[in-house]
């Protein structure tokens, strides 16, 4: 809403600096009281442009601007059912089932209060899967959002087959994800799987190596499928973001004889930050979401060496011989906290960025 | 376009080139590995595992999972379940994005808030309390109990691309349906929804891709009922009893993919754009 108006009088609009001497002096006025909070309308305009006189309808009250609104309400009925029964009430809910002794969805729970955090404290299997997850995304991120933009910056031009590569990087993104975990179970073979035989018929390796079956390779052997899975969508990403650098700053760094290092470094990185800060706070969601890949190719072994904090969640609820959904909501909800921290730490330093970029 | 200067070979180019060509290789060779040890003998998988064209194309291996390993039943259920999510989805995201993009009205701005919180929910904290809901609601065993949870599950990126699309089309257009007469209704659904054509294209690949590839919840919501699997829970089930079977697994693992790939093919388009306009929004 522009300027505000007390009818017949011209204000000055509020929201740009009139470069029109005859207006400057001019106070900006405020809305009187009775009007104030009541989402006046403005229903036409007339005037200089910066001294805009607007007319005005008195605001109806809010019972009558829900009544007017009610097919507005009516069209949110849907979302409102299905999220909010499938995603809001579930977070709710964890919340109140991590307060609970609780064996199974037919029985009902007990209260235990903050019982289940302060055993999950003392769990090592519990910090065990924290860690993991951890571990993932400190190796998982950084390597899928540094290789994707360097692919990007090569794969940001024209020339032959571009496309062909762009499309066979991009394909492992489209299928699915818990299909891809049992089908590497067995290109991860250490006797009959093809890498193996590869890397022995090369000479590189002079013994089979159980990349999934040992505790010290499988967590990073799943960061590399996970990496390779998922990297088309973050070049994706990072070609969107090339192309809102304008070319001829390019092209003036040309001329002033900057070499490609240079450039990548003191003109494309800096222009990107507000796409680096989004890509990895997308990159990082996703690199907690790795349940499906990770209960197919190793199922959280061996010896729980990739039970990641999901798995650990589903084992306590779905696959444990007594099923334990308090104690499994407890441990959701500490990681979820945790996550969220992390979320809002870079949530913030986007807006944060944005508004310094504005400013200046 | 290409340019014919820009086809004469320079050292980079040429090392670009073949670097790139190793990648491409890499990242498609598991696919290619699939489809060749999916028409292969059993004994042929272990004693020439990295030959890719097979001795004899041997289509029995996909008889078998298509049959006997019931992958006709998983794809059927595939099929249904995505198709109703991606309905469901297209219909409740495009009403409320319609309504959120384009008016301004009291608690427009708490869904907002809310919609995008649900973005960072990770799916350990929902699934137990969704599990919950279902049974009460008497669903779990059922594929009405897969497609509410996945049509209510984090839809939140469709809605914003909805109410970003229609927040950019002029006033006019409803100013003048309004005065033919067209109550709220009958604008959203003959001039609005039509001209969003784009953007259902785009969610509704974006939901197919989703639905067709989730795992969690159909897992957990067919437990007690094999005949309901989807593709991958089958495909689990099928390597737990038959792990031996190599090329049954390489048959059955390409019975799943080959759907969501073709589709890809034809649908690139759409599907670039939707993930490429997340991060610019």
């Amino acid at each position: 809403m522009t300027g505000y108006l007390i009818t017949g009088r011209p204000v000055p609009t509020t929201h740009q600096t009139c470069t029109d001497q005859r207006f400057s002096r001019v106070p900006t006025l405020q809305l009187p009281k009775r009007l104030q909070g009541r989402g006046t309308q403005i229903i036409g305009r007339y005037g200089h442009p910066c001294m805009l006189t607007t007319l005005e309808q008195s605001a109806p009250g809010w019972r009558s601007r829900l009544w007017a609104d009610r097919w507005i309400y009516l069209f949110l009925v849907p979302t409102v059912v299905l999220i909010g029964t499938f995603t809001v009430y579930p977070v709710l809910a964890s919340l109140w089932f991590s307060l609970l002794d609780w064996n199974g969805f037919g029985s009902a729970g007990a209260f235990v209060g903050l019982a289940n955090y302060q055993e999950l404290w003392g769990d090592r299997l519990f910090w065990n899967a924290f860690s993991n997850t951890l571990v993932f995304l400190a190796f998982a991120v950084p390597l899928r959002v540094g290789l994707a933009l360097f692919l990007a910056v090569i794969l940001n031009a024209t020339f032959p087959l571009v496309r062909v590569f762009r499309t066979a990087i991009f394909l492992p993104v489209v299928t699915t994800a818990a299909i891809v975990g049992v089908v590497m179970r067995y290109v991860l073979d250490p006797t009959s799987g093809p890498i193996n035989l590869v890397l022995l018929n090369s000479g590189i390796l002079d013994q089979p190596v159980n990349f999934l079956g040992r505790s010290s390779t499988a967590l990073y052997a799943a960061i590399g499928i996970w990496v390779w899975k998922w990297l088309g969508v973050t070049l994706i990403y990072w070609l969107a973001a090339l192309q809102t650098i304008p070319r001829d700053v390019y092209e003036a760094a040309e001329v002033d004889g900057a070499n490609p290092l240079y450039r990548f470094f003191y003109i494309t990185l800096p222009m990107l930050t507000p796409f680096t800060i989004i890509i990895t706070l997308i990159t990082v969601i996703e690199a907690t979401n790795v349940f499906d890949l990770m209960l197919t190719l190793t199922g959280g072994g061996p010896f729980y060496g990739t039970e990641v904090i999901d798995i650990f969640v589903y084992r306590q609820a779905f696959t444990a011989n007594i099923p334990r959904l308090g104690y499994a909501s407890a441990a959701a909800i500490f990681f979820g906290v945790c996550f969220a921290a992390i979320a809002a730490v870079q949530a913030v330093a986007l807006i944060k960025f944005r508004a310094r970029r504005r400013s200046s | 376009m290409t340019r014919l200067m820009d086809l004469k070979p320079t050292p980079w180019g040429t090392v670009r080139f073949l670097a790139l060509l190793t990648l491409a290789i890499i990242w498609t060779y598991p696919f290619v590995w699939l489809v060749s040890a999916s028409l292969k003998g059993q004994l042929e998988i272990f004693s020439k595992g990295l030959n890719l064209i097979p001795d004899e194309f041997l289509w029995s291996n996909y008889q078998r999972a298509w049959v006997n390993a019931g992958f006709s039943v998983y794809m059927f259920n595939t099929v249904l379940v995505t198709a109703g999510t991606v309905v469901l989805v297209v219909f409740h995201t495009a009403l409320s994005g319609y309504v959120l993009g384009r008016y301004d009205f009291i608690g427009r701005r708490v869904i907002i808030g809310i919609l995008a919180a649900t973005l960072v929910v990770p799916v350990g904290v929902t699934i137990i309390p969704i599990v919950d809901v279902v049974s009460t609601l008497g669903l779990i065993n059922s594929r009405w109990g897969i497609i509410l949870a996945l049509a209510g599950g984090a839809q939140a990126a469709a809605i914003l691309l909805y109410a970003g699309y229609f927040r950019g089309l002029p006033k006019e257009l409803e100013e003048s349906a309004r005065l033919d007469g067209a109550g709220f209704f009958r604008i959203f659904f003959s001039v609005m929804l039509p001209l969003a054509g784009p953007v259902t294209a785009t969610v509704s690949v974006l939901t197919f891709l989703a639905a067709w590839n989730t795992f969690l919840i159909p897992l957990v919501f067919t437990f007690g009922a094999p005949e309901l699997r989807t593709l991958p829970v089958g495909m689990l089930a099928f390597v737990g009893t038959n792990e031996t079977d190599w090329s049954g697994m390489a048959a059955a693992a390409t019975i799943s993919l080959l759907p969501v790939v073709v589709f890809f093919f034809f649908v690139q388009r759409y599907f670039v754009e939707g993930v490429a306009g997340a991060v610019k929004a």
